[in-house]
């Protein structure tokens, strides 16, 4: 349990970091989202000032940290100007969306990488092995902008499936299950996206901490014995295999987090990204705030899970925290 | 023996890949300025080697275009131009200083050519994409250097001298690895200004891509410092009365040389990648001034990405360069183990 207590707390320590860090660069910001309204004549210099104060912007920075704080403490997570609401509703509301590309990528790409990548360290120099090298590293060199561009090339040249945004008008008297539908072919290109983004890095790492687990000498003598290769493959070397392989599982998340926000503007999905580069624009501070902060959350959260789950599979962990 | 090794095979690539870019003003048949609004959205011309009586003729040309409206262009297989090479044209200065009017090709007015056809405004893609190229790859090397040399300061002080500095030190590091990377560079863009001429956004993207990404060298680099000081030889150095920043120079930094080198040319294509999309979305540099990223930019109208694929070719171009830059990252790692090789 120290182990997972230690994590806690240092996770929480790191994200009290980033808000911070975060803060301490707001500080730099030239302008604010209420210059823009200095150049209309019909908004008057006394209620900008007046809006400006509304707002807190004329305090110190120190002051609004403290402030942002307490309204985050509260689950409001800041003010944002342009929607004139609580950051935190706003920000999850698309968050939802893109925990859902993620959530849907993150178990596709490792179901597609993790059989590819342990029969790849099996078969050596196999066809298996050349054919998985080739296609990860014409992957790792396309970069994910490319990808995106092209699917929805080609969704727009052969209808296959829709380009870009989340639904389309699908009347209510169909159902949920035209809903569903609908969403799935929404789903398709940013999830192909996605996963053929994050195919290389996955099978390259399951790759190597296979070959590692292979050269163990009880594998050797699990082969002496004459258990199946394939059962030596998937159920014992795997699992010698799985300490690296689960903490990159909370990493990999990192990487599509990242890609997500690229492949989520570029095809209108509703999620953070748009909203994010919206906020940039409009220099809606708290917004920007609150979705890096979210992004560090879903971060610490997935890096304690994959902890757990280090926990449980890792003997060795588990003897260290007793002692 | 081989007459040529991966490796150089490798970086004779990446010159041939850098050189015409470098040299873009001589290499670019016009200026990247230059409209031809009655020509939008041309498509590459073509280059021919038979005139209209389909005689064969060494020297290359190209046909001169009519426009039949509603988008549509024609060639007038009667009115061909040669192309010449090394010909004068528009005045242009080399690595913004000398000034030339000297370039590698072009045809005589009234024909244009258009290697990587045109734009909305009829502005020729190819000189563009060179001077993009300029700005792009520029970006991805300076800021590499810029988050190597904090990496290697920041790690080797950490690595080197242990106790508080290691500890703050890298306790800030994490917080930059705490971020999804694309988040923090967002982040970071977003507390700067928006509305800048090229020059000042250039440079902001420059500072801003390579002290985002300062964290994972110098974690490598500490870690290398943490085990090269105590190698005996280092010991014995000190022993002799070695200053530390002679042991760091001496010792301490030549054993991180080979990991600095790699993570300096697999930090190169990430770095234009990050140029790119930040042009892309419109936080890097904009118009007029030409990158590989916001030339793709408009690629974001469907229609334009479904008709003129030719305004794609900035971002295929990021395949051949990445390509070599991580097979030459791979020819530089050291081997992990000789059966693994």
């Amino acid at each position: 349990m120290k182990f997972l207590v230690r994590r806690f707390l240092h996770s929480v320590f790191l994200l009290m970091g980033v808000s911070l860090l975060s803060f301490s660069l707001l500080q730099l910001t030239p302008g604010s989202f209420f210059d823009e309204m200095q150049l209309n004549p019909q908004i008057s210099r006394a209620t900008v000032s007046r809006l400006r104060a509304e707002y807190g912007m004329d305090r110190p920075m120190l002051q609004r940290y403290v402030c942002w704080l307490e309204s985050a403490a509260r689950g409001d997570w800041g003010l944002s100007f342009a929607y004139n609401a609580p950051v935190a509703p706003l920000i999850w509301a698309r968050a939802r969306n893109t925990l859902l590309l993620t959530g849907l990528a993150l178990p596709l790409a490792w179901i597609i990488a993790l059989p590819i990548g342990v029969l790849s360290a099996g078969e050596r120099y196999r066809w298996i092995d050349r054919g998985g090298n080739l296609v990860a590293s014409v992957l790792l060199v396309t970069p994910e902008l490319l990808l995106a561009l092209g699917l929805l090339w080609l969704a727009l040249r052969t209808r296959w499936f829709p380009a870009g945004g989340m639904a389309s008008v699908v009347p209510i008297k169909h159902g949920a299950a035209a809903h569903i539908k609908d969403l799935v072919q929404h789903l398709f290109a940013p999830v192909t996206v996605l996963v053929l983004g994050s195919l290389p890095v996955l099978l390259r790492h399951i790759r190597s901490a296979m070959v590692d687990a292979l050269q163990t000498p009880y594998i050797k003598a699990a082969r002496s014995h004459g258990i199946p290769y394939l059962r030596i493959l998937f159920r014992h070397a795997l699992l010698a295999a799985s300490s690296p392989l689960l903490s990159l599982a909370g990493l990999s998340l990192a990487s599509l987090l990242s890609v997500s926000l690229l492949v989520e503007v570029i095809m209108n999905w509703p999620g953070l990204g748009p909203l994010l580069l919206e906020a940039i624009l409009a220099r809606d501070v708290y917004v920007v705030v609150g979705a890096v902060m979210l992004s560090g959350l879903f971060l610490v959260c997935a890096t304690a899970v994959s902890d757990v789950l280090l926990f449980i599979a890792d003997p060795r962990i588990r003897t260290e925290d007793l002692a | 023996m081989r007459l040529l090794s991966k490796k150089s095979l490798l970086l004779m690539s990446l010159v041939a890949i850098h050189v015409p870019i470098l040299f873009s003003g001589l290499f670019a048949p016009y200026d990247v300025a230059e409209q031809n609004r009655d020509f939008s959205f041309v498509p590459p011309s073509r280059i021919h080697f038979t005139d209209a009586h389909r005689t064969l003729h060494l020297r290359p040309s190209v046909c001169s275009l009519e426009n039949s409206g509603f988008g549509q262009y024609h060639e007038n297989r009667d009115r061909c131009f040669p192309i010449h090479f090394l010909i004068m044209g528009s005045p242009y200065l080399l690595f913004g200083v000398f000034k030339s009017n000297l370039h590698l090709f072009g045809v005589e007015a009234p024909a244009k050519i258009f290697l990587m056809g045109t734009d909305l405004y009829g502005r020729d893609v190819f000189s563009r994409f060179l001077y993009g190229g300029q700005l792009s790859l520029l970006t991805g090397i300076l800021a590499t250097a810029l988050s190597l040399g904090f990496g290697v300061l920041f790690g080797t002080l950490a690595g080197y001298y242990g106790g508080w500095p290691d500890a703050v030190i890298m306790r800030i590091a994490e917080l930059f690895l705490a971020l999804p990377w694309l988040y923090l560079l967002f982040a970071v863009r977003a507390f700067l200004p928006l509305n800048l001429n090229a020059a000042a956004a250039f440079c902001l993207l420059v500072s801003v891509i390579g002290i985002v990404g300062w964290a994972r060298p110098a974690r490598l680099v500490r870690g290398i410092a943490l085990s090269s000081r105590e190698r005996h030889y280092v010991l014995a150095a000190r022993l002799f009365g070695g200053s530390d920043s002679y042991l760091i120079r001496r010792h301490v930094l030549p054993d991180a040389y080979a990991v600095i080198i790699t993570q300096a040319v697999l930090l190169i294509p990430q770095y234009v990648l990050a140029e790119v999309t930040l042009s892309f979305l419109g936080l890097g540099v904009g118009e007029p001034t030409p990158s590989w990223g916001n030339m793709l930019s408009t690629l974001q109208q469907y229609q334009v990405l479904v008709s003129y694929w030719w305004l794609a070719i900035p971002g295929a171009v990021l395949v051949p360069v990445f390509c070599s830059y991580l097979l030459l990252a791979s020819e530089l790692q050291p081997r992990r183990t000789a059966i693994d090789a």
